[in-house]
């Protein structure tokens, strides 16, 4: 079977920045695919590639089959791309805007799919209006809507809910699911880790241009045992004997990284002993944020 | 096809949306132009024997606001789209070079001929005017609303702000239209001018179009239209290049 997303040894320079080296992967139809890593790990320029918006150095990157470069109308007319920045044309109506994508997609009536994308994205109200009074979350569902006017295989979302609501997250989230449940192939960059946990199927992990993990959701998950101690103390100061197992500090309280659930019992009697008097305490099973936090201390690159 | 009618029709719209600030208000500029030089010029000159010189000053002034808002069209509308990021919109779909190319410079021909013939549809009333040959009116108007379409898109791809392009209209663009003879037959000026104005490839866009006016010019209008030909493919012939390669466009 052809991979959704081929991508063979890329390397990208920018001068002596090397923002991609020689990164290998590939993304089967389908597939509910997550790109993860901190900021300038090279999320969006690997999309960039994808979308032809940048020119790799070197390597290869397919699209269905088609290579980004040589075939390029194929690649792009198989992709839908939901840019990262809240992008619009001032000078157009939402219904102008989407009529105008499909044009460049070659379609010339595309009004039927055009007012089912607009009901799906609950904006069908705002179909005659201007694009500079849309708020944010509305401008954002456009450029989902301008991805997607093409129908293409393959859509990808690079951070489509930063900045965004809740509610409008939810939603946003529902409507990509009932993409990939109808066959659409998604790939998605996101900084919650929440989101990829919930949606992605395999998530790939990037650190300085490559690829320091690359696994099923689940396996990845797997990787780190124990759990975790969400802790509120009166007054807000750590025992000194729990120091070492601090994973996080916030106003909220610490957050503590065991190694197996017994260690519980540890916390209590050292917090016995300080007097510290807890007001709030949450034990959690690990999520992606503690795979992700290991994996880019540990592995992979030297600093 | 569908692709470069919609891309060329979108930037139609784009400028036909705001045609208050877009055709009116250049055309009022050329016609302000008109009313101040040429009353206070009046018999003072006569360019051409029996040529007045309001009559000489209308084809170019309708010259240049033709070659001023094509090049604005494409510039400002690229730039505009860089500097917003909305340039992704066309750089996403499988348009092809060419495409791109003939869609952002078509509008800018429709734009600097719209606000050409406004200004001649403004003028007519008051200035006489003779059409000697419509025909070389139509291919100079044509010729040099297309270099200038042409020139915009390399300015808008060259530009990442907004001083850059306007840097490119005041130091450029604007000295070559004013010194290329829309206010005066450079027959009057001494040789030394006279020969400088004659590398000027406005000089033979304006010239060649006011021959069509009144059938008369400084040079014949055959040499005119082969230099301005001549600069328009190698101009095109460069920006396909420039957009085939993705140059300020793709990263």
């Amino acid at each position: 079977m052809v991979p959704a997303i081929q991508v063979e040894h890329v390397v990208k320079r920018y001068g002596h920045v090397q923002a991609l080296a020689g990164l290998s992967l590939d993304i089967a139809p389908g597939e509910f695919f997550g790109l993860l890593g901190p900021n300038g790990a090279g999320k969006t320029t690997l999309i960039s590639i994808l979308a032809g918006l940048s020119i790799a150095t070197s390597g290869r990157v397919r699209v269905m089959g088609f290579d980004v470069a040589s075939q390029y109308q194929e690649a792009r007319r198989a992709l839908g791309v939901v840019p990262q920045e809240l992008v619009f044309d001032p000078f157009f109506t939402v219904r102008e805007t989407l009529a105008f994508q499909s044009g460049y997609f070659g379609i010339r009536d595309n009004r039927g799919w055009i007012d089912e994308l607009l009901h799906h994205l609950d904006l069908s109200e705002k179909a005659e209006t201007n694009m500079r009074q849309l708020s944010g979350g509305m401008k954002r569902r456009v450029l989902v809507a301008q991805a997607l006017v093409h129908k293409p295989p393959v859509i990808v979302l690079d951070e489509p809910t930063a900045g965004v609501d809740v509610e409008l997250r939810h939603a946003l989230w529902q409507f990509i699911r009932g993409l990939n449940q109808n066959g659409h192939t998604i790939v998605l960059t996101t900084h919650y880790l929440e989101e990829a946990e919930a949606l992605c199927g395999r998530i790939a992990m990037l650190k300085q241009g490559e690829i320091v993990a690359n696994d099923t959701t689940q396996n990845l998950l797997k990787r780190i045992s124990g759990c975790c101690v969400k802790l509120k103390l009166v007054p807000h100061a750590l025992p000194a004997a729990l120091r070492p197992l601090l994973a996080q500090e916030s106003e909220a309280g610490f957050r503590l990284a065991l190694r197996h659930y017994e260690e519980v019992e540890h916390v209590m009697a050292a917090l016995r002993e300080a007097g510290a008097k807890v007001q709030e305490m949450e034990v959690q099973p690990p999520d992606l944020e503690d795979v992700f936090v290991k994996i880019m201390r540990s592995e992979g690159v030297n600093e | 096809m569908t692709g470069f009618y919609t891309l060329f029709y979108k930037e139609w719209l784009r400028f036909w949306k705001v045609s208050v600030q877009t055709v009116l208000a250049p055309v009022l500029t050329a016609l302000l132009f008109l009313l101040v030089f040429g009353h206070t010029l009046r018999n003072t000159l006569e360019p051409y024997p029996g040529v007045g010189y309001a009559a000489f000053l209308v084809p170019g002034l309708a010259m240049m606001s033709v070659l001023q808002n094509s090049f604005a069209n494409s510039g400002s509308s690229l730039m505009q789209s860089k500097m917003t990021g909305n340039i992704v919109f066309v750089l996403l779909p499988p348009l092809s070079h060419r495409e791109f190319f003939f869609a952002y410079l078509l509008a800018a021909v429709a734009r600097g001929l719209i606000c050409g013939a406004g200004v001649l549809v403004f003028t007519v009333w008051f200035v006489e005017l003779r059409f000697a040959h419509p025909l070389w009116i139509l291919i100079f108007a044509g010729l040099g609303s297309c270099i200038m379409g042409v020139l915009g898109i390399i300015a808008g791809i060259q530009s990442e702000k907004i001083d850059q392009l306007s840097a490119f209209q005041n130091f450029i663009i604007l000295p070559l239209t004013f010194l290329s003879g829309v206010f005066y037959s450079v027959h009057s000026l001494p040789p030394f001018w006279q020969g400088l104005s004659h590398l000027n490839p406005f000089f033979y866009m304006v010239d060649g179009f006011r021959y069509g006016f009144f059938g008369v010019g400084d040079v014949s209008p055959w040499v005119s239209a082969t230099i301005v030909a001549a600069c328009l493919l190698a101009l095109s012939l460069l920006t396909l290049w420039l957009i085939k390669i993705g140059y300020k466009l793709r990263h």
